[in-house]
């Protein structure tokens, strides 16, 4: 068992937020999603107040070893979320982390307060960090921003608070010690890196949204540079991501300092890849993980 | 619509035949459902060399609607048009591809007279839907070229042919052959006609335009982008009159209907 912020978990495997819908899973795998669920915690796509219909077209562009995406936070808003969405997630056999985000304080009030009071929800990550709205980028890529926020947040609600970190500021480690202050109980990192493709034929950017976030093992060594880096800076729990591919790669963030690590885009490649690592991470042995374990301080 | 087993498999590559400017791939997929639907697809990759291309490429897996699913063997088309097609069009009996599917939902059974009409590549998901239907179901395809147009010869009974270049078949695009055939049979003559259509994406944008005009129900196969086929990754959205639809998980298929004047994908 994993210890997350007072919460048990059966093994450290996430999935990042956005990265996986359970629901839609469910309706192409049936319940042997369910049965044989790659994750130890699911975390939700980010949800926000007012439903979002999210960029257009062109979101995807695949790049060396990676993806970038430009999808823009298309979500059915709090409203929709708790009818429709919520139901569905309380029947995964893992405890469930809401990703929410809001544009100005008295909207990430709400949700916080709203999401916070649901029985379903074990924790909360606050996208502080998404790259492809402007309000994100601003609140998670400053310290004194992102403890205003959680400093806001953390009355509203009891359940555990998780700061997700953006890469694309100038020292993440001062934006993780910041929410420590404020009250968070963890922070997760990274989110996708900023990154732009050029269409070949027109030269014009390829992405609908013009810019897009870079994820995948391209980003793999910066995401474990940043979580070494804050897993020094704050004594919180710390979820490590970023182009995590197999258990070695698992292995490297929770040596790194992580306590959970969380699979993104690899699921893209493989819908059960949660679980594969999950079982990669057991299979090495006892005692390299006994010495590795936090050991790179 | 047929679940797909959760996860990828292997499946071994049986054959790699050329037809014209295609590559016809079988494999075996004994794991896999034996009744996946017309129209639904399937994520390819292949075990080895899957990145470590050329720029790292192919990092993701590739979306292919199956051309036929015969005694545990499936069958894709594909046109070697980039690192992923470009890899797959390489590989040799014996390698393993990595498969996930069937995903999607497919054509619906058909309400009227059923008329398919394909575009190049976009043959593919109307060769088993043909299957399904009968040998005696008209087909209309249109190709470049005549090299193209040997996929033509995989269908049964003989389906009318368009080219571009007229190097075999009508010298024209494959909607002109459409109109034709919807001005031979008006709506009022008897059973009505509904299309079954799958081509790129301007001929997509015709044949819903030209259905609209003639008040003729239309399915279409569209295509997009897509990172992982099941819904996880939002990046395959369609604009419709509901809003944007994720073509994995709402589609490929889609009633030509419901799709707004030029939203039949990128």
């Amino acid at each position: 068992m994993v210890d997350l912020c007072g919460v048990q978990l059966r093994g450290p495997v996430l999935n990042g937020s956005g990265t996986y819908d359970a629901i839609a899973a469910r309706r192409a795998f049936g319940d042997e999603l369910l049965e044989r669920f790659p994750f130890d915690c699911f975390v939700s796509k980010t949800i926000t107040l007012a439903p979002r219909q999210g960029n257009p077209p062109p979101r995807l562009w695949e790049t060396p070893a990676g993806l970038i995406n430009s999808i823009g936070l298309p979500n059915k808003g709090l409203a929709g979320f708790l009818a429709e969405d919520l139901p569905k997630l309380a029947e995964l056999p893992v405890p469930l982390c809401v990703s929410v985000m809001g544009f100005d304080h008295d909207e990430l009030n709400e949700l916080v307060a709203t999401v916070g009071a649901c029985d379903e929800v074990a924790l909360m990550e606050l996208n502080f960090s998404c790259p492809n709205v402007e309000t994100g980028l601003i609140m998670g890529a400053d310290p004194a921003e992102t403890a205003a926020a959680v400093e806001a947040l953390r009355p509203l609600t009891q359940k555990p608070l998780i700061v997700k970190l953006t890469p694309n500021a100038t020292e993440p480690a001062a934006v993780a010690r910041a929410a420590e202050a404020a009250g968070a109980d963890g922070v997760s990192l990274i989110n996708t890196l900023k990154g732009m493709a050029l269409d070949p034929k027109t030269h014009e950017p390829w992405l609908g949204g013009t810019t897009g976030g870079v994820s995948g093992p391209a980003v793999r060594a910066i995401a474990l540079e940043q979580v070494h880096s804050v897993s020094k800076a704050v004594q919180l729990p710390v979820i490590g991501m970023g182009g995590i591919a197999s258990g070695r790669d698992a292995a490297d963030f929770l040596t790194a300092g992580a306590t959970c690590v969380a699979v993104g885009t690899e699921s893209f490649r493989d819908p059960a890849a949660g679980a594969r690592i999950g079982a990669e991470l057991r299979a090495l042995s006892r005692k390299e993980r006994e010495f590795s374990s936090g050991a790179v301080r | 619509m047929t679940l797909a087993p959760f996860g990828r498999r292997l499946a071994p590559l049986v054959e790699n035949r050329r037809i014209g400017a295609y590559q016809l791939l079988i494999v075996d997929d004994p794991d896999g459902p034996r009744d996946p639907q017309p129209g639904q697809f399937y994520m390819l990759a292949t075990e080895e060399r899957w990145g470590a291309g050329e720029g790292e490429r192919p990092y993701l897996p590739r979306a292919f609607s199956f051309a036929r699913a015969r005694e545990g063997r499936l069958w894709f088309l594909l046109e070697d048009i980039g690192p992923g097609t470009h890899r797959l069009a390489q590989v040799g009996e014996g390698e393993n591809l990595w498969i996930t599917g069937p995903l999607g939902i497919g054509f619906d059974e058909p309400a009227g007279r059923p008329l398919l009409v394909g575009g190049g590549i976009g043959a593919a998901p109307l060769l088993c839907l043909q299957d399904q239907l009968g040998p005696e179901t008209k087909v209309l395809l249109g190709f470049r070229s005549a090299d193209h147009a040997e996929a033509a010869n995989l269908f049964a009974g003989e389906p009318q042919i368009a080219t571009d270049d007229g190097s075999v078949g009508k010298h024209a695009l494959v909607t002109e052959l459409l109109r034709e055939e919807l001005d031979l049979r008006p709506p009022t003559s008897g059973l009505r006609p509904t299309v079954y259509s799958c081509g790129p994406p301007p001929m997509l944008e015709a044949v819903r335009a030209l259905a609209s005009e003639r008040g003729v129900a239309a399915q279409l196969a569209l295509e997009s982008g897509m990172a992982c086929g099941f819904g996880a990754c939002f990046g395959c959205v369609v604009p419709t009159k509901d809003g944007y639809v994720r073509l994995c998980v709402d589609g490929p298929v889609l009633d030509a209907a419901d799709l707004v004047p030029g939203g039949v994908g990128h």
